[in-house]
């Protein structure tokens, strides 16, 4: 039997039967659409979450003070080790790879001007925290390089901080109040807009010394250091090491680099599109189950043609793959569907909710229609296997 | 061409033995006009399954063209009754969703046939049949005779040796039944050998060899219908 009469013997059964092989595709169709919704969504929000933390760069290096035994934050803040000095961010800048180190402490603080006041995150930064992150400045500048030690009370504004404080005047050149100390205004950030619910506009930057003086602590929370991109990680981890157990007498910091950052958060994002994959795979299974009854059904109410197709010199293995043919068809057919039917809601999704991501995995679509013909092959077999081994006499007898 | 020698058919209906076929030796030579007739349950359909290679003997040997296929595997007994066997029922069994044209090509089809090579024998068969004209209609529209004449159109398309046809006018009204039966005697004037089951003594009596069964076992064999004495 060529390939054209089997494709077109097939289809003939099914095209007879169109509503319950509808039915049926379509049940494959919902499953497969689950699928390659659910994974568009995930595999959107895995790109976006990613997009979020790339966007200051893959090259850093981030050393927090105290050793972390888990994965959880170190505790070194409230403990007996040796605090991060801007003088370890100094030494760290002598490492030949090290293309910009930034200081960093954290605090909340009133923002006063004139009557207006705001209570805001206040970071301590370097001066080359813009490069470090790849944040550009809208006007003015950022800090500049002074002695780290005693640097001039100067503020960048976060874009949102601006309008709020300022509204339409022009920011540079004013004297904030941060804390009850002083500050003149000298440049402010280009809209970063919110990473994980943390909104970069509205802050300001203040430099790191002023900072620790402002929240009267000892040391910096984190240094970041930004390497040289054909230098490897390892060699960076290795050298920052080296440097500060030298100044510390022992290896009491932290170091973690984007990259396991990433790792880790593409591990676990991985594993959510999986998760979702699995529950769209549920419906599938739910699908297969329909083929496999509605199969079961047509070697039953054909057995007399099984007889008779016997009769007219039909191998057992035709018979085989002609109802194991429809089965896979049918799913094949399903899963087409169900392709367009989830890209379509996709889409769809996409334009009610913009701000939810969806991007289409080609490796999910690929994937769920594999899945699909699979499904029909399995879901198949057992009915199929059935039809070919009855008793040619027996199925032509059957009433 | 078909010889049975010492052909048995046993089943085992619950904890009795049911001897279908009994020690039958059978030889029918090429181009025989042949009915089987008897009694139901007499054998006469195991026998023409047998012959057929739709069914296998318990015990016994049968050669069909010189040939012992009794010993042919699944596939091969599939190949012969392709091209050597052709088979006409008292149920027709056409496949309702396909149309005249289709239910004849059906052979040739699962015989890998191309296309286009094809379509003339469909349409020759179809034509010397007078059923040209309801080649694209589907079964349901047919009435029982032009059924039965496109099931014969499909049996003999392969042009097989052996014709076997069980109770091919058993559904028929008596003027159908008479052309069927006209149908498949010009078919033994060409020369194909037909084996009909029947039992009706009318149908089987125009059969130049009469065979009668009874219990499993072959109760006479008479050689001379009507046909016979012109």
């Amino acid at each position: 039997m060529n390939t054209a009469d089997f494709l077109s013997l097939t289809s003939s059964s099914l095209i007879a039967h169109r509503t319950r092989s509808l039915l049926t595709a379509l049940g494959i169709a919902v499953g497969i659409g689950a699928v390659v919704l659910l994974t568009s969504i995930g595999q959107g929000l895995q790109q976006f979450v990613l997009a979020q933390f790339t966007q200051f760069g893959t090259t850093i290096v981030a050393v927090n003070p105290g050793k972390a035994t888990t994965a959880g934050t170190s505790v070194g803040v409230f403990g007996t080790e040796r605090p991060l000095t801007l003088d370890d961010a100094v030494a760290l800048e002598q490492l030949p790879y090290a293309s910009a180190v930034v200081p960093f402490v954290q605090g909340n603080a009133a923002v006063e001007y004139g009557s207006l006041s705001r209570r805001t995150t206040i970071f301590g930064a370097g001066p080359a925290m813009p490069d470090a992150f790849r944040m550009a400045v809208a006007i003015g500048r950022f800090l500049p390089e002074d002695d780290p030690t005693a640097p001039r009370a100067f503020a960048v504004l976060g874009s949102k901080m601006r309008s709020e404080l300022f509204r339409d005047e022009n920011p540079l050149g004013r004297l904030v109040t941060i804390a009850g100390s002083r500050f003149r205004v000298i440049g402010v950030m280009e809209s970063k807009g919110t990473v994980l619910g943390f909104d970069l506009d509205d802050t300001v930057y203040i430099p790191a010394a002023r900072a620790m003086n402002l929240f009267n602590v000892d040391g910096l929370i984190e240094i970041d250091v930004m390497y040289d991109e054909d230098t490897a990680v390892d060699t960076v981890v290795e050298g920052i090491r080296r440097v500060l157990t030298a100044r510390h007498g022992r290896d009491d910091v932290t170091i973690t680099t984007q990259q396991q950052m990433l790792d880790v958060l593409g591990g676990v994002l991985d594993v959510l599109t999986f998760a979702v994959a699995a529950i769209g795979g549920v419906s599938l299974l739910v699908g297969a189950i329909g083929i496999v009854t509605i199969m079961t059904i047509a070697v039953n109410e054909r057995t007399n043609e099984i007889g008779l197709l016997r009769a007219l010199g039909a191998r057992q293995g035709q018979v085989l793959s002609l109802f194991l043919g429809e089965a896979i068809v049918l799913a094949a057919v399903g899963g087409l569907a169900g392709l367009a039917l989830g890209t379509g809601l996709g889409q769809l999704l996409h334009l009610a909710v913009p701000a939810l991501p969806v991007r289409p995995s080609l490796f999910y679509t690929v994937l769920a229609e594999s899945i699909a013909v699979t499904i029909g092959l399995l879901a198949g077999v057992l009915p199929a296997r059935r039809a070919a081994r009855l008793d040619p006499v027996e199925a032509l007898r059957a009433e | 061409m078909i010889e049975l020698s010492h052909i048995d058919r046993h089943f085992q209906v619950g904890d009795q033995l049911v001897k279908a076929l009994d020690d039958v030796t059978l030889h029918i030579g090429a181009g025989e006009y042949v009915s089987i007739m008897g009694p139901s349950g007499s054998g006469k359909s195991t026998l023409l399954n047998l012959i057929g290679l739709l069914d296998r003997p318990t015990a016994g040997r049968y050669r069909l063209e010189g040939t012992d296929v009794t010993a042919l595997s699944d596939v091969e007994q599939a190949r012969v009754r392709n091209s050597q066997i052709g088979f006409v029922f008292q149920m027709f069994h056409l496949v309702p969703r396909l149309t005249a044209a289709e239910n004849v090509e059906l052979p040739l089809l699962l015989a890998g046939m191309a296309a286009e090579e094809r379509r003339p024998r469909v349409d020759a068969a179809l034509e010397a049949l007078g059923m040209a004209d309801r080649a694209h209609h589907k079964p349901e529209q047919l009435s029982g005779g032009q059924r039965q004449r496109v099931a014969i159109a499909r049996a003999t398309i392969t042009e097989p040796r052996v014709l076997l046809a069980d109770e091919p006018t058993g559904n028929l009204d008596h003027k159908s039944g008479g052309d069927v039966i006209a149908i498949l005697e010009g078919l033994v004037d060409a020369g194909i050998t037909l084996i009909m089951v029947t039992h009706d003594p009318a149908m089987g009596g125009r059969a130049r060899r009469q065979l009668k069964m009874m219990d499993g076992r072959l109760a006479s064999d008479e050689t001379g219908g009507p046909d016979d004495t012109a």
